[in-house]
């Protein structure tokens, strides 16, 4: 095959993606497309999501129909540019329909994450990793969020960086006892996690309450963050939907917690059985309730609008953000490089607009 | 041989202190005066249901129950219960109000005679279905054991009950799982209407102890002090790591299976009973005998039991009656 | 963290995270260890089927075989139960409720009732059930009706791994009386598990798929039957919902209804026979509760009015399976007035 062909194939959205379906494409053949437009919208059993392009180019052919299921590594699409000839896109194409018919991925899977735990202070902290590039990014989740918060973001940052996405205590596979629930024990875990991995320099994003601890982190040990992203970051402005934090804390059953959920996303569609089911798994294991609720009296009382941050600084928000409003950002603003806000997104703006936020932080990378 | 009476070692007074023998006859008092004043009661239509009297057999409940704490000692008893339930420190008032079906009563009405129980107390509840303590005991036992605190669970049964599944299969379990645990087989002759020596294959209940490798004993359940010394062995045995023993008591029942009960099937053995065998009168002239206590010690006892009942009647009476709320509560600790 | 292990591993690890959590949680019942008194081993067995294994050499004291004698031994964990243990009894098989059926309906479920609520009875009985083992007809029944007519008992049918857990910690931890299913069919299915301990809340369905079409409830094993179902008529572009009410009591009466709302449209799969039964239980709830939304009469699959056969082909005839439970989505899908 043609090495200017540059195959679209089916992405790897948490360890146990097996397949994923292609619902609708948003472009089509001849199309031009820069890296990072969006492709097509998938679905899994798990997760919906946008494919967003590895390279530009020019969408050439697509393998997998919309409607289709695709495993995982299988190719789905095919970029290559304008002068490569169509009969060597079209044996390209057959070559890649014979392996989806076949069920198997054109490559063998071993690019996914990889996840592991470290013992920070004789607590475990679980972390997913991915890529092997020279910087390092550091990916600190929100209240009640995961390392696979990140999914969308983590794997095409991954193809430049090395990526490191963890649980904080009380969360994912990490211990669930977080402690006073204070600020500082999160801050000292991810601090404790970085000298554990031996990352001394690092670029930090944090989402929410992660966006608190990272913004703690850089106040720490400033020498060792080389650029803050805040993503809809909590404790910079007046706004929180404190409802939203109990509602989520407090919820036992799909029926309670789902209505907070949709609170998360400017689409509601995004609040599929599955996200609630995960969820509900998460805050059913011993401790969680009890992590959960010692958090939420310090979410509500972060204050750090004025807590100086001497890092170079990003923002990042969902205009359409209902548990932190972006009007929080003024605090932010005239400090960061770069304060940006993604209209028709929700306080997951990198669920919901993973390719703004990737881009955020590749010029956060990048400085 | 254990369906020979026992006699006790003890003839006097079983080494019971002036205190402890006015405790023990209080017991004994309330429950008879309890169960009369029940039966009038019951003829005016007052009160709901079946009750079934233990008048006549009170030296049983406290002869055992007079060695148990509330705290660590259990013990199940019968539709037959009341006597149980006051010897085991059940509130007298609450049980009046309970089988008046009021919602100040022990079950909040929602129990009734058969049902009552108080756990606080160690009492594992009147049991609708004959045979269904001992299971229960059996348990209250191993909880004991696991625990190591020594407890003693004792399950009463009569000789009906001692002809359940139930009871043989926990006399069984008991001596497998050694546990600390007493059967108390209150036998008054007659399973409802019918004679336990047409029913109990054997003609004895304590025998049946042998089969399961335990000691078994029978005593004259109108003697206080014999009742007291046989459980106090096996209670002390149980107590110590010896593994489970049945007593078999035996005694009369003065009022019928229920109350109602025509009693067509018996002939004149409660007369004699009462006027010769009778546990209280046979308690007060051994204790006024030896001058371990004196009649007006026993009568100021007697009036002090006749006002708490008249008090525990006229507030059953007067108290209220569960509403529509209390139906459908208490059926679950969460729904 | 999860692995992916079977349904009998879930139940013992349940268990050895409960007792290891809770020194009052004991486990008693026939074979559970297996070889009491006998020469060889002492931990011979695990229970018949093997799902206790292992618990005894750890818990020495609190694992206890028992006699083949049922009364007693169910008797004794209710009565251990009112005592401040939580016992978790196993009645080998649920076709055995009849030796000991007293203890269970009439003391333990009415004891906080009768006791005007002042009595807390935490006892689990764990009790394997279903047809599929050629166990014929007095070890292959699906009874837990019986144990859901009774007030004052939960019944918990857990249909995967991860259900398997959750419930049985829930139902250790739960402070009334809870009778818990294993179909003995589902033992050695595989599931992803969490290592950590979590308890599944009793009463709340799980929505195993969601569609717009058809709801299916479906309990216990039925629930992988009417995945298979779903399958096959997705390929028709039928969109089945499953829930999977998880418990019979409480029973989740609201996610049914809601679901039957959205697809007006219901077909109940229960391996309990159709007699006062579970699928007419929730047929007649939905009748009456959500009959402004059905758009067709409620479908059932459930085993004749039988005892369960032994002989292989009748027993295969015997319990529902995808082809039943698909004709039973076309039947409610093709009705007309």
């Amino acid at each position: 095959m043609d090495d200017r062909i540059t195959p679209v194939t089916m992405p790897k959205w948490g360890l146990s993606m097996k397949t994923g379906r292609i619902t609708d494409w948003l472009a089509a053949p001849g199309d031009e497309v820069a890296e990072g437009d969006g492709l097509a919208e998938i679905d899994t059993d798990k997760i919906a999501g946008t494919l967003e392009a590895p390279a530009g180019g020019v969408l050439r052919a697509i393998v997998a129909e919309a409607g289709g299921d695709a495993p995982v590594g299988c190719a789905v699409a095919l970029l290559a540019p304008g002068d490569v000839p169509q009969e060597e896109i079209a044996a390209a194409v057959a070559e890649a329909r014979e392996l989806l018919a076949r069920g198997q991925p054109a490559e063998p899977d071993g690019t996914g994450p990889a996840t592991g735990a470290v013992d920070v202070a004789g607590r475990s902290l679980a972390y997913a990793t991915e890529g092997d590039g020279p910087e390092t990014v550091v990916l600190v989740h929100g209240f009640g969020g995961d390392k696979d918060s990140w999914l969308f973001v983590r794997t095409p940052l991954a193809a430049r960086h090395t990526v490191y996405a963890l649980d904080l205590p009380g969360h994912g596979d990490s211990v669930k006892d977080v402690g006073d629930g204070g600020l500082v024990v999160l801050a000292d875990a991810v601090t404790g996690f970085l000298d554990v991995l031996g990352l001394d320099r690092v670029h930090l994003v944090g989402h929410s309450l992660g966006g608190a601890v990272a913004g703690a982190v850089a106040g720490q040990v400033p020498g060792r963050v080389r650029s803050l992203t805040l993503v809809a970051p909590a404790g910079y402005g007046p706004e929180l939907d404190s409802g939203y934090l109990r509602g989520f804390a407090g919820a036992r059953t799909r029926r309670e917690l789902k209505p907070h959920l949709a609170k998360l996303f400017a689409d509601g569609d995004r609040v599929t059985r599955q996200l609630v089911d995960d969820l509900l798994r998460y805050k059913r294991l011993d401790g969680v309730a009890e992590a959960l609720a010692a958090l939420v009296p310090t979410v509500e009382a972060l204050d750090l609008a004025r807590t100086p941050l001497d890092v170079p600084l990003r923002v990042v928000w969902g205009g359409a953000d209902r548990v932190i409003p972006a009007s929080n950002r003024r605090s932010l603003e005239g400090r960061a490089r770069e304060v940006r806000v993604v209209e028709g997104a929700g306080h997951m703006v990198h669920m919901e607009a993973p390719g703004e936020v990737t881009q955020l932080i590749e010029r956060a990378v990048t400085g | 041989m254990p369906d020979t009476l026992r006699t006790p070692r003890d003839p006097a007074t079983g080494g019971l202190d002036a205190a402890a023998l006015l405790d023990a006859y209080r017991t004994m008092r309330t429950i008879r005066v309890f169960e009369e004043r029940l039966h009038d009661e019951f003829a005016t239509g007052d009160i709901p249901g079946f009750v079934h009297l233990y008048a006549g057999e009170e030296a049983s409940a406290a002869g055992v129950c007079g060695w148990l704490d509330d705290e660590r000692d259990v013990i199940a008893s019968t539709h037959r219960g009341h006597g149980h339930c006051i010897a085991k420190h059940v509130d007298v008032k609450a049980m009046m109000a309970e089988i008046y079906g009021r919602a100040t009563g022990s079950c909040h009405g929602k129990g009734g005679s058969m049902h009552i129980a108080d756990l606080s107390r160690g009492m594992l509840g009147a049991n609708g279905i004959v045979g269904g303590g001992p299971p229960l005991v059996c348990g209250a036992a191993l909880a004991s054991k696991v625990r190591g605190d020594g407890g003693v669970a004792v399950a009463f049964f009569g000789d009906g009950g001692a002809n359940q599944g139930t009871t043989l299969e926990s006399l069984n379990l008991a001596t497998v799982w050694h546990l600390p645990a007493v059967f108390i087989a209150e036998n008054n002759g007659y399973a409802e209407a019918t004679a336990a020596e047409w029913s109990v294959g054997g003609g004895s209940v304590a025998a049946r102890a042998a089969a399961f490798g335990m000691p078994g004993t029978t005593v004259d359940g109108f003697d206080f002090f014999a009742v007291r010394e046989a459980a106090g062995e096996a209670i002390e045995r149980a107590r110590t790591g010896g593994g489970p023993s049945l007593v078999e008591v035996r005694l009369t029942r003065y009022y019928g299976h229920f109350e109602g009960d025509q009693q067509t099937y018996r002939t004149t053995e409660v007369q004699r009973a009462r006027a010769e065998l009778d546990c209280l009168l046979r308690f007060r002239t051994r204790v006024t005998a030896s001058g371990d206590l004196t009649a007006a010690q026993l009568d100021a006892v007697d009036e002090e039991v006749a006002a708490l009942i008249e008090e525990a009647v006229t507030e059953a009476k007067a108290a209220p009656l569960p509403t529509a709320a209390d139906l459908d509560t208490d059926v679950y600790v969460t729904y | 963290m999860s692995r992916n292990i079977t349904y009998r591993e879930a139940i013992n690890e349940a268990l050895v995270q409960e007792m290891e959590r809770d020194p009052s949680v004991v486990v008693l019942g026939e074979d559970n260890a297996g070889g009491a008194g006998a020469p060889g081993e002492s931990d011979a067995w695990g229970g018949v089927l093997g799902v206790t294994k292992g618990l005894q050499p750890r818990f020495p004291d609190r694992v206890l075989d028992t006699p083949i004698s049922e009364s007693a031994f169910i008797g004794a964990a209710i009565g251990a139960a009112t005592r401040g243990l939580r016992p978790v009894a196993e009645l080998m098989f649920i076709d055995f409720m009849g030796v000991c059926l007293d203890q269970i309906f009439n003391q333990a479920a009415k004891f906080r009732y009768m006791f005007g609520g002042r009595a807390v009875t935490p006892v689990v009985i764990r009790t394997m059930y279903g047809a599929g083992l050629r166990a014929a007809a007095q070890h292959s029944q699906s009874l837990y009706p019986v144990f859901t007519s009774v007030p004052g008992l939960k019944v918990a049918l857990p249909s995967s791994p991860y259900e398997a857990k959750g419930l049985l910690v829930q139902a250790i931890r739960d402070d009334d009386p809870v009778i818990f299913c294993e179909h003995k069919a589902l033992y050695d299915t595989v599931g992803e598990v969490p290592a950590e301990s979590y308890a599944i809340p009793f009463g709340e369905a799980q929505i195993v798929r969601e569609g717009g079409d058809v709801t299916i409830v479906a309990l216990g094993r039925m629930v992988s039957v009417a995945v298979e179902a779903a399958d096959e008529l997705a390929a028709s572009g039928v969109r089945c919902e499953i829930v999977d009410p998880r418990t019979t009591s409480p029973l989740d009466e609201d996610t049914i209804l809601e679901s039957v709302e959205h697809t007006g449209r219901l077909v109940v799969v229960d391996e309990a026979g159709p007699r006062c039964g579970t699928a007419a239980d929730i047929a007649a709830l939905v009748a009456g509760k959500a009959f402004g939304a059905l758009r067709a009469p409620v479908g059932t699959v459930t085993p004749p009015h039988t005892p369960v056969p032994f002989s292989p082909p009748l027993e295969d005839l015997y319990v529902p399976d995808a082809t039943r439970v698909a004709a039973a989505v076309k039947s409610v899908l093709d009705w007309k007035a």
